[in-house]
């Protein structure tokens, strides 16, 4: 590994993640910290791949991340789409997960009461 | 597994004991440190069988009588204090019907105290084993409880 | 598998629930079940719609129609009409909304703009990705360096930055690394003090799972400067994702080449490993750590010598925190000055503080040095929970100290506490409403210290016993007046005799206490 290498793996990996965000139409985000899964983020996150599988929707993709430091709003969703803002939920419960997947990901309206922040 | 399996992925190396401790109480059914772990580390890293024994007796994690499967570790420290983990324990040691450091007759659950988690953002919190929960309220430690037993 | 083809979601709210949203409700799934359907039409609750006095409303989607003055026997007309042909059933069809997804703002400032230095890919990268943290400029200033820079160049930047060891002795980073460069010997060893044990504390968590490639960057840079070949992540055994985080991350960068033989084909080699710790407060303290690490019980070693010349296996050793180390990369990256931009003169850059307990929105953030108590608390923190007034903040951890309301326009940095007789240490701040009995938060202080009392010396052996004595005595109204004083003389002598901090420091909750609350003690007499 050189200076030369490192920086083609940089703009291998920037490219890679643009063109999943471009083939992505929604990115469903998960809190995965520990005060997420303390608060119930695994179950969360089992239950979007679980509604995104079984609408065979497949420009929807989950990830996962690190804590922000929100720790009384976890579990934490962040929903990012192509030219809108970023909505950020708090204190999602596989309900409310079920409802961002049926109201938000499918039918594009954010659920604005699970809704903390739009960036 | 076999205690000789397990302390074979450690090199023989004194820095390791910690490592192997907790990779052979992991392994132990009763979840703590029985003599002939103590006895097949030290012989493992050449040591006496009383250093091994003092090491392990020093750091809390570690148990040298035997628990049950699952151990409760309810925090303690001042954040969860603060937040009531004070009403929960008196709750856990009633539905549980036993004290901190005991073990449930039908070997299910221990109920210990620990020092901060690092969770302090959802208190009151507690650890079942390697698994943290957050925001408890007696209801919820109750289902979570109950999922324990099922599983 | 059948796909859901349509939703129908019922406004449920108090209003709607009068007019009898849940009957409706039942009629659809009925009359879906009757049809068929039940697999194709999926039936939710939602909340509010905006819409007022409407009786029972309902949108179905994908078209996103609402109909609102729904009852029970429009139920088979919307399914048949609506769902089957694709026909609106007009006459209940709203055509006026009101305004809609107008998010509420959080109230918190938890999500205020922050300068985010060490915690700046938290929550936003996927950690158990490294081409995530590459493609933001990772390992890029790691790269430069040692291609570029000479150890001792890297070290007075470091230095010329004014960064301080964030786990709260505040010691300067870069006189300790030089400290270590310049001490003898071949084998040298940089170690990251992950044994986060503060209670209150989780900043390092937040790095060692959402960020560890900045960690191990970060250590990466601190083993080129010192002249280091290896490096151990010391971390505490309840940090189950953090540890299995950092495994992977060190896999992840030994494949690259990151880590291990003639990094950057510079002959540079340098190799990290985990330790997992098993539970004992005492080893947060750098020479107990040292050795936990070598395999001992978790005693304090006596200093000098210090451990930038006689640490791990008598070599000379820097230990650093994770938030000091996970500076390194930024600091590396944008230049002293640019970190010299952030913070207060003396104490440059920022800190991660935890906020906790009765406030309205706990958590974590990360703001300048010298931020007041009062910002913190109320402008980050979102104020007092349920409205209640301010008693005080225990800051910096169960070592630190009580602060009353006179404090809370103080700046928040390791220099301005300290004229107070106050310490930032680990950057916890938690705090009290008007309700908490002060006797019980600092009965709560000592049994901790007592539990965590090593044994190695007699002043913390005994002197913590003694105290758990008689603050249990004076929690249980059968304490003497004499008590008091009692406490306060027991931990100055502690404080002048204990072996290690940890004996030391608890005279601080306890002086603390008497100066704001020693009338709220001498009641429980």
């Amino acid at each position: 590994m050189n200076l030369e290498e490192l920086k083609k793996i940089r703009e291998k990996a920037q490219r890679d993640l643009q063109l999943r965000q471009k083939q992505a139409r929604i990115r469903i985000v998960v809190g995965m910290g520990t005060s997420g899964i303390a608060a119930g983020a695994r179950e969360v996150l089992k239950t979007f791949l679980e509604e995104i599988g079984r609408r065979g929707l497949t420009d929807v993709v989950v990830t996962q991340t690190g804590e922000k430091g929100l720790a009384s709003r976890e579990p934490i969703v962040e929903v990012y789409e192509e030219n809108k803002p970023v909505i950020i939920y708090g204190n999602i419960n596989s309900e409310k997960a079920k409802r961002i997947v049926v109201e938000h990901v499918v039918n594009g309206n954010p659920v604005t009461e699970f809704a903390i922040e739009a960036i | 597994m076999e205690r000789d399996e397990i302390i074979k992925k450690f090199s023989p190396s004194l820095d390791n004991i910690l490592f192997i401790l907790h990779a052979l109480q992991d392994n132990n059914p009763q979840n703590y440190l029985s003599k002939d772990d103590i006895r097949v580390c030290a012989e493992y890293l050449n040591v006496p069988y009383s250093y091994v024994h003092s090491v392990a007796s020093f750091y809390t994690m570690f148990s040298l009588k035997p628990r049950g499967r699952n151990i409760i570790r309810l925090c303690d420290s001042p954040p969860c204090h603060l937040m009531g983990s004070g009403s929960l324990l008196e709750y856990l040691k009633e539905s549980l019907n036993i004290n901190v450091g005991e073990t449930t007759e039908d070997g299910f659950f221990t109920l210990e105290l620990t020092s901060c988690l690092g969770v302090c953002g959802v208190a009151p919190a507690m650890m079942i084993n390697d698994e943290m929960f957050g925001n408890l309220t007696p209801e919820k430690v109750n289902a979570i409880l109950d999922m324990r037993r099922k599983s | 598998m059948n796909l859901v083809r349509n939703h129908i979601l019922i406004s449920i709210d108090s209003s709607t629930i009068m007019a009898g949203a849940r009957a409706v409700e039942r009629a659809f799934v009925d009359e879906l079940l009757n049809r068929g359907l039940q697999d194709e039409v999926s039936v939710l609750e939602t909340g509010s719609l905006g819409l007022i006095n409407r009786g029972v409303v309902l949108v179905v989607y994908p078209e996103g129609v609402i109909y609102a003055d729904v009852t029970t026997k429009d139920v088979p007309e919307i399914v048949e009409e609506h769902i089957l042909k694709g026909r609106f059933v007009e006459r209940l069809v709203v055509k006026e909304m009101p305004k809609q997804h107008v998010i509420k703002r959080e109230k918190t400032g938890l999500l205020k703009e922050q300068p985010r230095i060490v915690l700046r890919n938290s929550g936003i990268i996927n950690p158990e990705s490294i081409d995530e943290y590459i493609a933001t400029g990772g390992y890029e200033a790691a790269s430069k360096i040692i291609n570029e820079m000479k150890p001792e160049e890297v070290i007075e930047e470091v230095k010329r930055s004014g960064l301080t060891g964030r786990g709260g002795a505040a010691f300067s980073t870069g006189m300790k690394w030089d400290f270590a460069r310049r001490a003898k010997g071949d084998v040298k060893y940089i170690i990251c003090n992950a044994d986060e044990g503060e209670p209150g504390t989780f900043k390092d968590r937040l790095i060692l799972e959402g960020d560890p490639h900045k960690l191990l960057e970060g250590m990466l840079i601190a083993g080129y400067a010192v002249g280091a070949q290896y490096g151990y992540i010391y971390i505490r055994g309840e940090y189950v994702l953090s540890i299995e985080r950092l495994e992977k991350a060190i896999k992840d960068a030994e494949a690259l080449g990151l880590l291990g033989e003639n990094i950057f084909g510079s002959g540079f080699s340098y190799h990290v490993s985990i330790k997992k710790g098993a539970g004992a407060y005492v080893c947060g303290e750098e020479t107990a750590l040292i050795e936990s690490l070598e395999g001992k019980r978790g005693h304090p070693r006596s200093k000098p010598p210090y451990p930038v010349t006689e640490g791990l296996w008598g070599k000379p050793t820097v230990i650093n925190n994770v938030e000091t180390l996970a500076n390194i990369p930024e600091i590396m990256r944008n230049g002293a000055s640019w970190f010299r931009g952030y913070g207060t003169e003396k104490c440059p850059g920022t800190k991660v503080y935890t906020i906790i307990g009765h406030v309205a929105t706990p958590g974590l953030i990360e703001a300048e040095m010298g931020t007041t108590l009062r910002d913190i608390i109320f402008e980050y923190g979102g104020g007092i929970k349920n409205g209640k007034k301010f008693k005080c903040a225990l800051v910096g951890g169960a070592a630190g100290a009580f602060l009353g309301p006179d404090m809370l326009d103080v700046n928040m940095d390791f220099v301005s506490l300290r004229e107070y007789s106050a310490v930032l240490g680990s950057g916890a701040i938690l705090v009290m409403d008007e309700d908490t009995n002060i006797v019980e938060m600092l009965k709560n202080v000592l049994h901790f210290f007592r539990h965590e009392s090593c044994g190695h010396c007699v002043p913390c052996r005994l002197g913590t016993a003694q105290l758990v004595k008689i603050i249990d005595r004076v929690a249980d109204s059968k304490g003497k007046r004499e008590d008091i004083d009692k406490l306060l003389r027991i931990s100055e002598v502690m404080r002048d005799t204990s072996f290690c901090p940890l004996g030391q420091s608890l005279y601080l909750p306890i002086s603390s206490t008497l100066k704001y609350f020693r009338d709220e003690m001498l009641s429980m007499i």
